[in-house]
């Protein structure tokens, strides 16, 4: 589905990603894991079209076609999500607006009928519920007020609503406590399905104990210089990150 | 250019919906300011020898006045002779005394902008008096409003029907010699709106005014008065727009608002004149005095305006809070682009016993505009537990544009309270990330961010004009983002 080749990038002139190669089919739970710095972020940034990034070499297919030439709401409306890890917040936009404004963007590329306000309500309540979000957030500013934990369920719920192909999950267990990192995995193993991709971006290996993935990636310096099963991860909380000759700023690595 | 702002100035490239010019045969003086002008513009409305006399003074009045330099604007000197002071489409003597008789290319005229004449069109329910040029052509729904006792016709024809309730308040309110452009209306105005609301009389719809200026080199110097007795009510509404001319032209409006005790008038504005093109050539420039008057205790004055059009905007909808207990609000949201420029706001004067009054403002900059807030509260010596309370925000969208905030605060009684709160935010490339990661487009992301943040003052407009207004910024905003 996914076919990063020598993938390089920048971003305010600074080289970021080094000849990054991944292969993702439909129904795989990939997980890319390194040290502050290593690229993670960009990699997400990249394939969602943030354009303060510049891709410099390499290329990108995403369905056999060239993921890199399409702008930003194009991807996503073919189907890339990304969750955010520092979800903005837009003042007086309710996430009722915001969200219906988005499935029906959604709807309307893939050629289906638009929801009402009354359909689209009852959609967003039931998969409010999922991610344990009290209905009433409907109403409040985009991300307006909402605690890290709420911001984090508030992108999971939004994956579960807009149904992508390929959905990229960029820091989603930072900040989060226990139950709610609960929360969040059983929204994301809900996503799970054959014919959906998962991309989790992740510095620690706890999320993983919940959202069991297929393959393990260690990122370093802008290129993956390590993959492997679940077992990877778990050598990896074991060992740190210096037992592949990386060096890792963030020392309380659990 | 980062990316939003080179979305923002290809949204902004869109053309103004409302440019084009009706054909229309008119009668139009020469341009060209003297005694002899004001002479025959009251000769031709029929007008009593009180309102000559009343104009006269007030054009020898403004001879001597300074065109006033000190608003946050930079336009060239206005040459007053250069422009026509009166035209009207050619037609019968007498008024329309129905819609058959009004010009059908009139009619369609309105019904391009999206006003209906017609009165089982969509936007039943309210009345609309449209002034052309500077006559009114036609106001609608005068029956039922006259069964109520409500009084709603061209101010013109007040003149001429109503001459003492007009002689009473005329003036009353922004005095002649007020300042430089209400002295110039108080000497040439031609028409515009007069609304009389009897005691304890709630309106019983909405009244409107859509304002039109169509001829070339002609100036539009409507007048309206607004007289609420004694716990009456009444919602009104003004519309406004121009079509695309290369030239500038000038708009000198008055309005003026005398409310009695424990009545009410609310007045929204929707000011949609040509604003000019991506270059800055053409657009109104825009000088206007809007005052009201809360005479009477726990009257109330809710002043709601949106403001997207004109070149040049100069314009600080008042409120003179006289009686006790007397409340007045403003709510605006003032948007300029391209090479618009803004220096719009009001003024809070606290004269009587607990009184109170709310000020919400919010600019948008976007292109190269630049756009002022300027308001003034003022606490008179007998303004015991007055208070305040302002919040000024300011939304940039790009980096080639300027907001000013300029809030004045003068005298205290020492029991006022005086709250003040302001906020510059732009849109950001984030928000703009996540709203296209959405799947949203660009052009939807920005409106839909614009309209958040303008979202408490929309809510003070009346329900379809909240559409309406929301739909403007929508248009004028196009082209900021591609």
């Amino acid at each position: 589905m996914l076919s990063i080749k020598n993938l390089h990038a920048s971003v305010e002139g600074k080289q970021i990603l080094n000849g990054l190669s991944l292969e993702i089919k439909a129904g795989e739970v990939h997980a890319i894991m390194g040290p502050n710095g290593s690229g993670k972020s960009t990699l997400s940034q990249v394939l969602a079209g943030n354009e303060a990034f510049e891709v410099t070499e390499g290329e990108v297919l995403m369905d056999g076609t060239n993921l890199l030439d399409k702008a930003t709401e194009v991807r996503a409306q073919e189907g890339l999500f990304l969750a955010f890890q520092y979800p903005v917040e837009i003042p007086g936009v309710s996430n009722m607006q915001f969200l219906h404004t988005s499935v029906n963007a959604l709807r309307k590329h893939r050629g289906e009928p638009e929801l009402n306000a009354a359909e689209f309500i009852k959609l967003a309540r039931e998969t409010s519920k999922q991610v344990d979000l009290d209905p009433s957030f409907l109403k409040r500013g985009v991300n307006e007020g909402f605690s890290g934990g709420e911001k984090k369920r508030n992108e999971i719920m939004q994956a579960l609503l807009l149904q992508p192909r390929l959905a990229i999950l960029d820091e989603t267990d930072s900040g989060l406590d226990i139950d709610a990192l609960k929360v969040v995995s059983d929204g994301v193993n809900a996503l799970r399905s054959a014919d959906r991709a998962i991309l989790m971006i992740t510095h620690y290996q706890r999320l993983l104990n919940y959202i069991v993935p297929d393959f393990v990636h260690v990122l370093s310096e802008g290129k993956i210089i390590k993959s492997g099963g679940r077992e990877l991860a778990l050598e990896l909380e074991e060992r740190g990150y210096g037992w592949l000759g990386i060096k890792d700023d963030a020392e309380t690595a659990s | 250019m980062t990316n939003t702002e080179q979305q923002v100035s290809e949204l902004i490239k869109r053309e103004y919906e409302h440019g084009f010019v009706t054909d229309i045969e008119a009668d139009s003086f020469e341009p060209g300011l003297n005694e002899d002008v004001i002479r025959r513009l009251s000769a031709i409305k029929n007008e009593p020898e009180f309102m000559l006399e009343w104009r006269l003074k007030a054009y020898r009045r403004w001879l001597t006045m300074e065109e006033p330099n000190w608003a946050h604007l930079n336009y060239p000197k206005i040459d007053f002779n250069a422009i026509s002071y009166y035209s009207a489409p050619k037609r019968p003597e007498d008024m329309p005394q129905s819609l058959d008789e009004v010009d059908p290319e009139l009619l369609r005229t309105y019904e391009r902008l999206g006003i209906p004449l017609h009165e089982h069109a969509k936007l039943a329910g309210v009345a609309v008096d449209a002034v052309f040029d500077s006559v009114s052509v036609v106001t609608t729904f005068k029956e039922p409003l006259e069964k109520a006792g409500v009084i709603f016709c061209p101010i013109s024809e007040a003149v001429q029907k109503y001459p003492e309730l007009v002689q009473k308040y005329l003036g009353s309110v922004v005095p002649m010699g007020d300042n430089y452009f209400a002295a110039l209306n108080s000497a040439v105005f031609s028409d515009g709106s007069f609304v009389y609301i009897p005691k304890g009389v709630r309106c019983p719809m909405e009244l409107s005014t859509y304002f039109r200026i169509n001829a070339a080199n002609t100036g539009q110097f409507e007048r309206t008065l607004i007289i609420a007795e004694d716990d009456s009510y009444v919602s009104y509404l003004e519309g406004c727009t121009a079509p695309m001319r290369d030239e500038n032209q000038l708009h000198a409006a008055v309005v003026e608002l005398v409310i009695l005790d424990n009545a009410e008038i609310k007045y929204s504005t929707v000011q949609n004149w040509y604003p000019g093109d991506e270059h800055g050539k053409g657009g109104i420039y825009n000088f206007v005095t809007k005052r009201a008057a809360c005479i009477g205790k726990n009257s109330k004055v809710s002043w709601t305006q949106v403001e997207t059009g004109s070149a040049i905007t100069w314009k600080y909808p008042s409120s003179v809070l006289r009686g006790e207990g007397s409340i007045g609000e403003f709510y605006s949201v003032a948007l300029t682009h391209n090479y618009q420029q803004a220096d719009t706001g009001t003024k809070m004067i606290h004269l009587g016993k607990n009184t109170t009054s709310t000020i919400i403002s919010k600019g948008i900059s976007a292109g190269r505009s630049s756009n002022t807030y300027r308001g003034l509260v003022k606490i008179g010596p007998g303004a015991e537990g007055a208070r305040n309370f302002t919040e000024c925000d300011s939304l940039l969208i790009g980096d080639q544009c300027a907001a000013h905030t300029f809030p004045y605060i003068e005298g205290s009684a020492k029991t006022a309270i005086l709250e003040h709160e302001a906020t510059t935010s732009k849109v950001s490339d984030e928000q703009m990330f996540l709203c296209r990661q959405r799947g949203i487009d660009p052009e939807q992301a920005v409106s839909m961010i614009v309209n958040g943040f303008c979202k408490s003052v929309f809510q003070e407009l009346p329900m379809e004009f909240a559409v309406e207004a929301g739909k403007l910024l929508e248009v004028s905003l196009e082209g900021a983002v591609g």
